[in-house]
């Protein structure tokens, strides 16, 4: 029973609260790109069992959209930050180098 | 036999008794027994039945860990079965019944089995019922579905008498356990500020404490325990429940507890149970720890209890479990047993100690004249439904040399573990304590929350003290490092002083005797209710079932209803030993919530029945209801399938407003439908990218039809579209869309186009939507606006087909769009919800005239397939996409970009082998079968037959006195004319000819008037 | 490998149990085999007794990284059906559901079959439709199903309320030859006749490396050391994302967490699997006569089998509503597992981009049901290159937009 907070409302929310919706950091693949472009924007997604960013939705709560970083084998909460944003803010990938030096996701680290 | 001792008791009031019935029988106890102390002092030692062999079983334990005295508790709609005796709180008017055998609990078929038992081990059934295989399906399995079970079932049709309900709580630190552990790390938690819950599964505090004895700061110990509570109840930082379990430990500080309320005073008003749901920052489990039994031949029979419940049954409830009674134990503890039942004037025979040396309790058991027998070990005890005899032998060796001893009970003890199941239920890690023979939690290693550090800390003896000292300065430490760890600064104060009698180290004993032959190992049980015995787990890791799930699996230790409780330790144990191997390396299996079962009916909560889900509610929902709605859940909503008339069958209903609707005039209630307004500078951007028509261009006061695909091509949502004013379009969707297709925008729109000045809301409840649809549709609305003065001018000219306006349809605020999905002359018209009834009113009176009827959804689809428009759901499923349906006119060329365009050009999306949108009409004239497929030659690599399409909506046309259909055919396009085969599930083939989908004035003439 | 019977427990019986051989051999792993599955789950087992039953390749080893069958195989709620819509769901099912039928004397371990006949109740309008495609569709996939009345699903299930006020019962999906089996009997089945046939099930051995040449597999590195193979087979479903890394390729798979939970064992009182998807949930009694349990699954990646709460909560929510009569039962267990989820939630059992290697997983949240029928095509497709069973689940399947869809009909889990 996951509690995110939610860097909008700056609620600290209940997961019957929130929406759950996968990876974040997408690039968006349209018209004019490879299958190959399109297939993996649409279906490879990342899995890690450590460090994972996320997209959550305050959906039972102000609307609106959020990411966040967390462990998917200890559930543990980096941080949570706008979904407005193509990268993770520098303080969250500080906060994840602090409790796992030396993570890497995709082409961050 | 088990009688009331004539004094002691301080959990029972002897001056109110208590009338009680057990399988009938009419039983005395007194306020404060539970169930299980009342029976004793019946001497009702058998209560029930083992689940595999049948076999005599008596009261074993004294709280949650019992796995025997389970019971069918009360009756009709309050019936429950498996409930525990040893935690059933008496009342007056109880009535139990006792489990797992036929005829009766002393006369039982099923214990037949027991005398078969050495041809019934661990997993038999694996290896036997194979052949003859008929055998199986008609003989074997049948009979063993029908000898399962354990609890008689509640009656078929039982309605849940009581209620039940959830409650939310937020605390600094919760404390799970109302022993002086949990007790003393309550006030060392609140002391710092925090605010503290501290939970209590009995009805009681203290734990076992005041049974057990000793002092704290020189005072007795339940003194000491009054004091504590007493001040823990005034303090305003500090909640306190008592019948409230901690149930589970889940992530990031959610805690579930489970609260009896009036499980003990039933027919009370009030919810029977009450579900906590507690987000703790900080959790203390302070949850004692359970005794263990000796693994010795007959330790099933009743009158074998574990010494610490005998000791309870003394102390706590005035009962005494036998007058003869024999101690056997392998730790000092077990002593106490002996001296209090001594003092309670019991006769106790002597103490078989499998030790060498035992302590001071040891020395002050001689004082009273008991007899110590050191290195002694219990090789067997006789009886059957009760103890008669108990066979004593050398720990070490096989178990010969017996001698005799005429007893009536027998106390155990081998040793204590901690309840850790609190710690490890969220991840919390065990080491192995060598010195106690137990696990406990490794402080590091906890469980991780949120932030990545322990949330669980384990006090007193769930965290492996055991003596009363060692009890209270963990606790105290340990409360004041949950506040801390919550944020408090602990305030400075002394841990109580606890004082008990020294007690010699406890000597690991698994077995006994410790050779014990396979003869005593086949009758030394492990787990007493699934029947599960040392020679089992043995036989399991014989045969390779090594890993302790394997053999937990395979001979279903530590499966039954107390979850291996008292069963699971000695029974790694076993198996480590049977594989030379060391009882950590072997690793315990994993613990799982609830600690104890919790009812069904209180994880429900108060849903149910007209409130499991909430209805949404048109403003008309009460009109339909009065006028013969036969209801159809759509989404949460219910819409009204057909307006049934008396005498009249749903299918007259839905086809006199088929053809109502068609010749005359029909109302449908539309204000499910889904209405989003869609604002900003770059809404019609926007909007392009969402629909695959182009939206930008839509004229203001315009309508537009348009389709929605995820960004995977299929489609998800279609509706009409409206431009209100330069900025702003309202968006229809399907009345199951409108959330969703919200939440869809609002996706985008955050996540990737954030950039974009776009605003989206919801609106679809503001409105009250009514489609007045047919010939008479305009005659009705200007009647209305003739009555009231309403100003829409609402001829063809002014409000042409597809376009909208704003204004005063009669007394109305009005909306009006020019849309049809039936073909006929159609408004859709928008008031404000708190006008929708009047305005449904006052057309339907004004509609009289006109021969006004309401129709309901199923008309609608007729309707509007008779046309051959799609219907999202029916012509859709997930699977489907635009150019299926010949739906390319609604896929913009002109736009670069939009969701789906780029999942179109996929090579399987465009396959000309795709099946496409046609019209199917059966030569017979009958309804084709709603979901049957056309088959074509032959049969598919996998031997199924080849199938070239199927149907998508079919219906009986009252217009066309006909079955019509929709379908999606292989080049159906092509094809128009030719005979396809639809073979219906009731063995008939449908013939059906291929036609165009639109089977009703083709050229739209009808709704342009 | 001694032959299972009544008689056989009887003669054992005599001499109390004590002659009994292990049901499988424990052997160190040899330096080379024809073909390596990693995974001794349910699927990993029965591609590895397919191979030599069906194939004659014996050299086979099986590694795992923990104890067998202590995945997902021992951690479902053992339902089994082949009611699917789509030809390709429907084809792999029906042959599991098949090969069911008679698995026990296959193996000569009583895997305990029962096919008491599954219900997937209709409770709207859109499910009625769906259902009644789905039997249509059935009936030409050589699927035995049938479209069944309320009184009907009343008769069959005694303890149902068919009028709920909130979703009545309006009909259903029956498929009288669905069923149950047990669930750990099943890898402990296929186990001990695999080790019969000289294959090695090497269990505590865990995968650290895959090894190729010239885009071809040519073994593992293991923590008991390097391990040559020709084929590779690669069947671990949640951790199937970290094998194909090592295998050089990756997987359109998310792992999430399914829970299930079951009651305290009462007498025999549903002789039949109910399903409702439109309140989400499922449930059956065990042969030791607990209420099996399943619902939903979390939204979110997850690796720590254990759910979250509220989904337990909807679900007995559910099920108290279409059973009353369990409300006084009482919850025993609740436990979860590690799913892997594909882009269409149906599996995936596929060649891969590098050569001699094949990927078995996607299962989501129903393959138990389908393991023998996933060993036979699996085997299949690794022995000859081709099989028709599998053909429709390969990898390539999500660049071509061409899915196997199969929420169209249910979309709930199970």
């Amino acid at each position: 029973m996951l509690i995110l907070n939610c860097p909008y409302c700056g609620v600290d929310a209940e997961e019957t609260e929130l929406a759950a919706g996968g990876e974040a950091h997408l690039k968006r693949f349209g018209p004019g790109s490879s299958d190959d472009e399109f297939h993996d924007y649409l279906f490879m997604r990342e899995n890690p069992k450590g460090v994972h960013f996320e997209r959550w939705r305050h959906a039972n709560g102000c609307g609106k959209w959020f990411h966040a970083a967390r462990c998917t084998n200890t559930l543990e909460v980096f941080g949570t930050y706008t979904a407005q944003t193509s990268e993770p803010p520098q303080d969250i990938k500080d906060a994840i180098a602090a409790k796992r030096p030396g993570w890497t996701w995709r082409e961050f680290s | 036999m088990s009688t009331r001792l004539a004094k002691q008791g301080r959990l029972i009031d002897r001056s109110k008794k208590v009338t009680f019935t057990f399988n009938g029988t009419s039983m005395q106890g007194y306020e404060g027994d539970t169930l299980a102390s009342a029976l004793l002092a019946n001497d009702q030692m058998m209560v029930g039945r083992s689940f595999k062999y049948h076999r005599p079983r008596g009261v074993v334990a004294s709280g949650a860990e019992e796995p025997n005295a389970l019971v069918g508790l009360g009756q009709g709609n309050r019936f429950e079965p498996n409930q525990r005796a040893t935690t059933t709180e008496l009342f007056n008017g109880l009535t139990a019944i006792s489990q797992n055998h036929w005829p009766s609990l002393e006369h039982d078929i099923g214990a037949v089995n027991t005398a078969f038992a050495r041809f019934l081990p661990a997993g038999f059934y694996y290896k036997t019922f194979i052949h003859p295989k008929p055998f199986w399906k008609h003989v074997y399995e049948p009979f063993i579905r029908q000898s399962a079970g354990l609890g008689k079932a509640p009656d078929k049709d039982s309605r849940d008498a009581d209620t039940y309900e959830h409650f939310y709580a937020f605390t600094d630190v919760l404390v799970i356990g109302g022993g002086v552990a949990g007790l003393q790390a309550a006030k060392a938690a609140a002391a710092s500020g925090a605010k503290v819950l501290l939970i209590e599964q009995s009805a009681y505090w203290g734990g076992r404490a005041p049974v057990d004895g000793g002092t704290v700061n020189d005072e007795p110990v339940d003194k000491f325990v009054e004091q504590l509570v007493s001040e823990l109840e005034t303090m305003d930082n500090v909640s306190m429940r008592s019948r409230c379990m901690g149930a589970g430990v889940y992530d990031h500080g959610y805690v579930l507890g489970y609260e009896r309320l009036t499980d003990h005073t039933p027919g009370v008003q009030g919810p029977r149970h009450r579900l906590w749901r507690i987000r703790a920052k900080q959790i203390v489990t302070a949850t004692g720890a359970i005794e263990r039994p000796l693994s010795f031949a007959g330790n099933d029979v009743p009158g074998v209890m574990l010494a610490s419940a005998m000791r309870d049954y003394a102390v706590n409830w005035g009962v005494n479990p036998g007058e003869r009674v024999i101690v056997a134990t392998n730790n000092d503890d077990a002593y106490r047993t002996a001296i209090t039942l001594k003092q309670a004037g019991v006769d106790v025979l002597r103490i078989v100690d499998a030790r060498a040396t035992a302590g001071p309790l040891a020395e002050e058991a001689r004082q009273l004249g008991i007899r110590v027998d050191p290195g002694k070990a219990i090789a067997k005890v006789k009886g059957g439904k009760r103890v008669k005899k108990v066979a004593i032998c050398n720990q070490e060796g096989v178990g010969g040399a017996r001698e005799e001893v005429e007893a009536d009970a027998v106390a155990m003890s081998g040793g204590w573990s901690p309840v850790v199941h609190m710690w490890s239920h969220c991840g919390g890690k065990l080491t192995w304590d060598d010195a106690n023979a137990f696990f406990r939690p490794d402080p590091s290693r906890p469980p991780l929350g949120a932030n990545g550090e322990g949330f669980v800390l384990a006090a007193g003896a769930s965290n492996g003290a055991l003596v009363l000292g060692d009890v209270l300065t963990d606790a105290h430490a340990v409360g004041k490092a949950a506040a801390k760890a919550a944020g408090f600064k602990p305030k400075n104060i002394k841990a109580p002083v606890g004082e008990t009698t020294a007690e010699a180290p406890m000597e690991a004993v698994w077995l006994m005797p410790a050779n014990a032959e396979i003869q005593l190992r086949m009758k030394s049980w492990l787990d007493f209710q699934n029947d599960v015995k040392v020679s089992d787990v043995q036989l399991a890791a014989r045969e390779g079932y090594e890993s302790v799930e394997h053999t937990k699996r395979y001979t279903t230790l530590g499966m039954a209803t107390d979850q291996g409780k008292l069963s699971n330790i000695n029974g790694l144990a076993i198996l480590a030993d049977a594989l030379e191997s060391e009882i950590p390396k072997v690793g315990t299996t994993t613990f799982r919530p609830p600690y104890t079962p919790i009812s069904m009916g209180a994880i429900g909560g108060e849903a149910r029945g007209e409130v499991f889900q909430p209805i949404r509610q048109t403003p008309m929902h009460n009109w339909h209801d009065r006028n013969g709605a036969d209801w159809e859940p759509v989404g949460h909503w219910r819409r009204t399938y057909a307006y049934v008339r008396p005498g009249e069958s749903v299918h007259d209903a839905v086809n006199r407003e088929v053809k109502n609707t068609r010749d005359n005039l029909g109302l449908l209630d539309a204000s499910t439908l889904g209405k989003l307004i869609v604002k900003g500078p770059d809404a019609g951007k926007f909007l392009d990218i969402m629909y695959t028509n182009m939206m930008s261009t839509l004229i203001v006061g315009k309508c537009r039809y348009g389709l929605m695909c995820s960004e995977n091509g299929f489609l998800i949502d279609d509706g009409v579209v409206a431009r209100i004013d330069k900025d702003t379009w309202l968006c229809h969707t399907t009345t199951g869309g409108a959330e969703r297709i919200h939440g869809h925008m609002e996706e985008w729109l955050q996540t990737e186009w954030w950039d974009w000045k776009v605003y989206v809301a919801n609106v679809t409840e503001q409105y009250a939507q009514v489609a007045v649809v047919g010939p008479n549709a305009r005659k009705v609305l200007e009647k209305l606006n003739a009555q009231a003065g309403g100003g829409m001018d609402l001829s063809k000219e002014a409000l042409p087909f597809m376009e909208w306006r704003d204004g005063k349809i009669g007394e109305f605020d009005a909306r009006a769009y020019r849309i049809s999905f039936s073909g006929e002359l159609s408004y859709e018209i928008a008031v404000p919800a708190s006008q929708g009834q009047a305005f449904w009113d006052a057309l339907f009176e004004a509609g009289q005239e006109f021969g006004v009827m309401p129709y309901g959804t199923e008309c609608l689809h007729i309707l509007r397939a008779e046309k051959g428009f799609i219907m999202i759901g029916d012509e859709t499923d997930g699977t489907v996409i635009p150019q299926d349906l010949g739906l390319h006119w609604a896929l913009s060329k002109k736009k670069e970009d939009y969701l789906g365009k780029r999942a179109h050009s996929r090579s399987h999306m465009a396959d000309p082998e795709r099946w496409k949108l046609v019209g199917l009409e059966t030569v017979d004239g009958s309804v084709l079968p709603d979901g049957a497929y056309a088959v074509g030659e032959g049969v598919n690599a996998n031997g199924q037959r080849n199938m070239i399409g199927r149907v998508t909506s079919t219906y009986f046309s009252a217009n066309l006195g006909k079955g019509i259909a929709m379908g999606l055919i292989k080049h159906g396009p092509d094809r128009m004319g030719e005979i396809v085969e639809f073979p219906g599930t009731d063995g008939k083939t449908y013939k059906a000819k291929i036609v165009d989908p639109i089977f009703f004035d083709k050229d739209g003439e009808k709704q342009n008037v | 490998m001694k032959h299972y019977s009544a008689f056989a427990v009887a003669r054992e019986a005599l001499r109390y149990h004590t002659g009994w051989e292990r049901a499988w051999r424990s052997p160190e792993p040899k330096k080379r085999y024809d073909v390596i599955i990693i995974g001794a789950g349910g699927h990993g087992l029965a591609t590895a007794y397919y191979l030599g039953k069906n194939y004659g390749i014996q050299n086979v080893a099986v590694i795992e990284k923990g104890w067998l069958g202590g995945g997902n195989t021992g951690r479902n709620t053992t339902i089994i059906r082949s009611n699917y819509l789509q030809d390709p769901s429907a084809a792999i099912y029906e042959k599991a559901r098949g090969l069911y039928e008679d698995l026990s004397q296959d193996l000569n371990y009583n895997i305990m079959f029962s096919p008491r006949g599954v219900i997937m109740l209709a409770q709207t309008q859109h499910e009625i439709r769906g259902y009644q495609r789905t039997a249509h569709a059935n009936a030409l996939q050589g699927v035995k199903t049938e479209w069944i009345g309320p009184e009907r699903v009343k008769e069959l299930v005694p303890i149902i309320n068919l009028d709920g006020p909130r979703y009545p019962v309006l009909g259903g999906l029956w498929q009288e030859r669905g069923g149950t089996a047990r669930h750990d009997a099943v890898a402990w089945g296929y186990a001990r006749a695999c080790s019969a046939m000289g294959m090695d099930i090497i269990q505590q051995c865990e995968v650290t490396g895959v090894r190729s040449q010239d885009g071809r597999v040519v073994g593992v590195d293991t923590t008991k050391g390097a391990i040559d193979c020709d084929k590779l087979g690669i069947v671990v479903a949640g951790h199937s994302g970290q094998l194909a890394e090592m295998a050089g390729f990756r997987l359109p798979l998310e792992a999430v967490a399914l829970q299930a939970l079951v009651s305290e064992p009462i007498k025999p009182c549903m002789d039949v699997v109910v399903m409702a998807n439109t309140v989400h949930g499922y449930m059956s009694q065990s042969d030791k006569g607990e209420m099996v349990i399943g619902g939903g699954t979390d939204g979110f990646n997850n690796f720590t089998q254990r759910g979250s709460f509220h989904h337990i909560e909807e679900t007995v929510r559910a099920l108290v509503e279409t059973f009353p009569m369990i409300s006084r039962l009482k919850m025993l267990r609740q436990w979860g597992g590690i799913v892997d989820m594909t882009g269409d939630r149906s599996p995936i059992l596929s060649k891969t981009p590098l050569g001699g290697c094949f990927i078995n997983c996607g299962w989501g949240t129903g393959g138990f049901k389908a393991i023998p029928g996933s060993g036979w095509g699996m085997a299949q497709l690794m022995a000859t290159g081709h099989s028709p069973l599998t053909e429709a689940f390969s990898l390539d399947r999500f660049k071509e937009g061409r899915f196997i869809d199969e929420s169209v009909a249910a979309g709930v889990a199970h």
